[in-house]
């Protein structure tokens, strides 16, 4: 040892002595290098601080209030995004409706993410009867168009939560509904990812030895295996969270969704359709915050999916 | 060969019995059928609803209403008059035997109502089907063959943003830009909502100039989706082994690529068409409603909103049925692009 270090390159020592990267500053190098990514990621930060600094500049009751001596007015100063069909400021209604609909993007993915696991992972853990029941179940919600399964529930559930208050605010009680039926109509593709690692995953040493050491099922599914499986979940909600933002958007778009007056940037788009040629500023800066959101997301998503899990195609 | 379809298709059955009872669960609370029928006339007489609902036989346990609704009721005594003594043998024959039931909106067979609306929804959505593989071959191959070149990186972009885009926010940017911006700037403008200019009458080239907008704006979306697809498969192709064999032993590059790279990288995508083309048939819901074109989509819409259950029903279940068949079609098809599969 001694005489080969003396022959070794100085450099070589000097990178040894530097400690070795860890998997999350590895991610990090590989993330930076996709410049879409960083651009989707700063355009979701300021999009944060668009909806969620802008409520203190605007009250939520300045978003609801309506003047129909001002409606349907063009970009002004006094109302920079115009005002819609009874005279409410679009501006404060896109700030309060873009948490709505960050939030139902977020929180639907939450949903969606854990019934993914769950079922994923017993059927890709046990195998058999549970296996062949619940892929049966993922391929029958599979062979629905999820627009529709999503109206038909949307229409199932609607009307009947009531209003929910948080400190001052008041939120329609169909936020929740959403949230429930994006979260329980979007888990199937994410269910089919994790089976299909925990289906290969099972067969590792590892497992066995746990299971040799009397290690409980639900320990290695959480504990052992799932913490392996974690590079393509995070992907794959990444990328959920665009689309929940859609589904929402699509579903309060055709008045199915999240009712008045609660704003969300998809019920916002509601009825605009009739401005069409007179007002275009009523679905135009919704849909340009839809589109913005959803592209940053896609972006980080992508951005992500090269960081985390190179193996993998991009599609 | 023989043996694979027959077991998928028992397979199908069985997933269709499993979706119809769960849709069938999700239909019993869309709100009450008697309170939408009919053309305006409101049912105010307590017993006349009470007459109403044993006739449509909205009284019986759902599990009954399934029943009738999967096999008909013409083996049993049903109550057509409403008495409350089931009186008649029932006249509906069930899905299984072909009848879609009676709309409680229209009162006119289900079947006949899908059949309208059908071609009407496949004329629009098979030529933004076609629009898109088309376009998504050129783009795809062309962005494959040159990774990134300057092209391909705006493409990349381009798409990137289509793939993100609310395919309303396209439909109304679109209608504002060629309909409203052209019709003031004196340009020959575009129709933006129906089928046909009801004074000119359905003629194709009106139904083909009412096209042009909702087919757009229908590609746009599917376009990004597909051609970053075949992007990603011919690149994967492209770098493989026997690529670099056909290409050192000095083919042709059009014989390479076209040849030897996309037949194989056909694979994938030819599943993912197959997979989407029953899809179709349930048409476009969010861009039928905004061009307000006649399809299935809008039919969907409209009877989910006044709780028209063998409507919905029935739509649902067509295209079910469909996506079953198409996987099965997929899967033969896999087969015969690809003889390494064998499916015993």
């Amino acid at each position: 040892m001694t005489a080969s270090s003396s022959l070794s390159v100085p450099q070589l020592t000097d990178d040894l002595s530097t400690p070795p990267l860890t998997l999350g500053q590895l991610g990090w190098l590989r993330f930076r290098r996709h410049k879409m990514a960083l651009f989707g990621g700063v355009t979701l930060i300021l999009l944060l601080i668009f909806s969620i600094g802008g409520a203190f500049k605007y009250a939520e009751k300045y978003a609801n209030f309506n003047d129909t001596a001002q409606r349907l007015k063009p970009p002004s100063v006094e109302h920079p995004f115009g005002t819609d069909s009874i005279g409410r400021d679009i501006l404060a209604r896109t700030i309060y409706g873009g948490q709505i609909s960050l939030f139902i993007g977020f929180m639907a993915v939450l949903i969606e993410t854990i019934l993914g696991i769950l079922v994923g992972a017993v059927a890709g853990y046990y195998g058999g009867a549970v296996d062949a029941i619940l892929m049966r179940i993922t391929e029958a919600l599979l062979n629905i168009p999820t627009i529709f399964l999503l109206l038909v529930m949307a229409k199932f559930f609607g009307g009947k939560i009531p209003e929910i208050h948080i400190g001052a605010r008041a939120f329609s009680g169909s936020v929740v509904v959403i949230v429930v039926i994006i979260g329980a109509t979007s888990w199937m593709y994410l269910a089919r990812i994790v089976r299909a690692e925990f289906l290969s995953w099972k067969e590792r040493e590892f497992v066995l030895a746990a299971r040799a050491t009397g290690t409980s099922n639900l320990e290695i599914i959480f504990l052992h295996i799932l913490p392996n499986t974690i590079a393509p979940i995070i992907v794959s909600s990444t990328l959920s969270v665009a689309n929940a933002i859609l589904a929402e958007s699509y579903i309060s778009f055709l008045g199915m969704g999240v009712q008045e007056p609660t704003a969300t940037w998809g019920n916002m788009l509601d009825k605009s359709a009739k401005y069409l040629d007179t007002a275009p500023w009523l679905w135009f800066f919704p849909g340009m915050l839809i589109l913005l959101t959803t592209l940053s997301i896609n972006f980080v998503g992508d951005g992500l999916r090269d960081a985390l899990d190179p193996r993998s195609r991009a599609i | 060969m023989f043996q694979f379809v027959i077991r998928r298709l028992l397979q199908g059955v069985v997933l269709l019995l499993i979706l119809s009872i769960a849709l069938f669960l999700l239909m019993m609370n869309l709100g009450d059928p008697i309170a939408t029928m009919g053309s305006g006339r409101a049912l105010t007489r307590p017993e006349d609803r009470a007459r109403l609902t044993r006739q449509l036989g909205l009284d019986k346990p759902i599990a009954v209403q399934y029943l009738y609704w999967l096999a008909g009721n013409d083996w049993t005594k049903v109550d057509s008059d409403g008495d409350g003594v089931p009186d008649k043998n029932g006249t509906r024959v069930g899905i299984v035997r072909g009848d879609f039931g009676t709309s409680l909106v229209t009162r006119k067979p289900v079947s006949e109502m899908i059949g309208e609306r059908i071609p009407n929804t496949l004329i629009l959505m098979v030529a933004s089907e076609i629009i898109t593989i088309v376009f998504a071959l050129v783009i795809g191959i062309y962005s494959a063959l040159r990774q990134y070149s300057v092209l391909d990186n705006f493409l990349t972009t381009l798409l990137f943003i289509g793939y993100s885009m609310p395919v309303f926010f396209v439909s109304l940017m679109s209608m504002y830009i060629f309909a409203v911006l052209f019709k003031k700037w004196g340009l020959p403008y575009l129709p933006t909502v129906g089928m046909f200019d009801p004074q000119i009458g359905k003629t194709l080239t009106q139904v083909l100039w009412h096209m042009v907008l909702p087919v757009t704006s229908l590609s746009v979306i599917y376009f990004a989706a597909y051609s970053r697809y075949i992007r990603s498969t011919m690149l994967e192709v492209m770098s493989q082994d026997y690529i670099r064999t056909a290409r050192s032993k000095g083919l042709p590059r059009r014989q390479v690529v076209y040849v030897h790279a996309l037949k194989n990288a056909a694979l994938p995508i030819v599943t993912v068409i197959g997979l989407d083309l029953p899809f179709l048939l349930g048409g476009a819901v969010v861009t039928e409603r905004i061009f307000a074109w006649p399809g299935m989509g809008r039919l969907f819409l409209d009877h989910l909103s006044r709780a028209d259950v063998s409507v919905v029903m029935g739509i649902l279940m067509l295209v079910a049925v469909a996506v079953v068949i198409f996987q099965i079609i997929t899967d033969i098809f896999y087969a015969w692009l690809d003889p390494r599969i064998r499916y015993n």
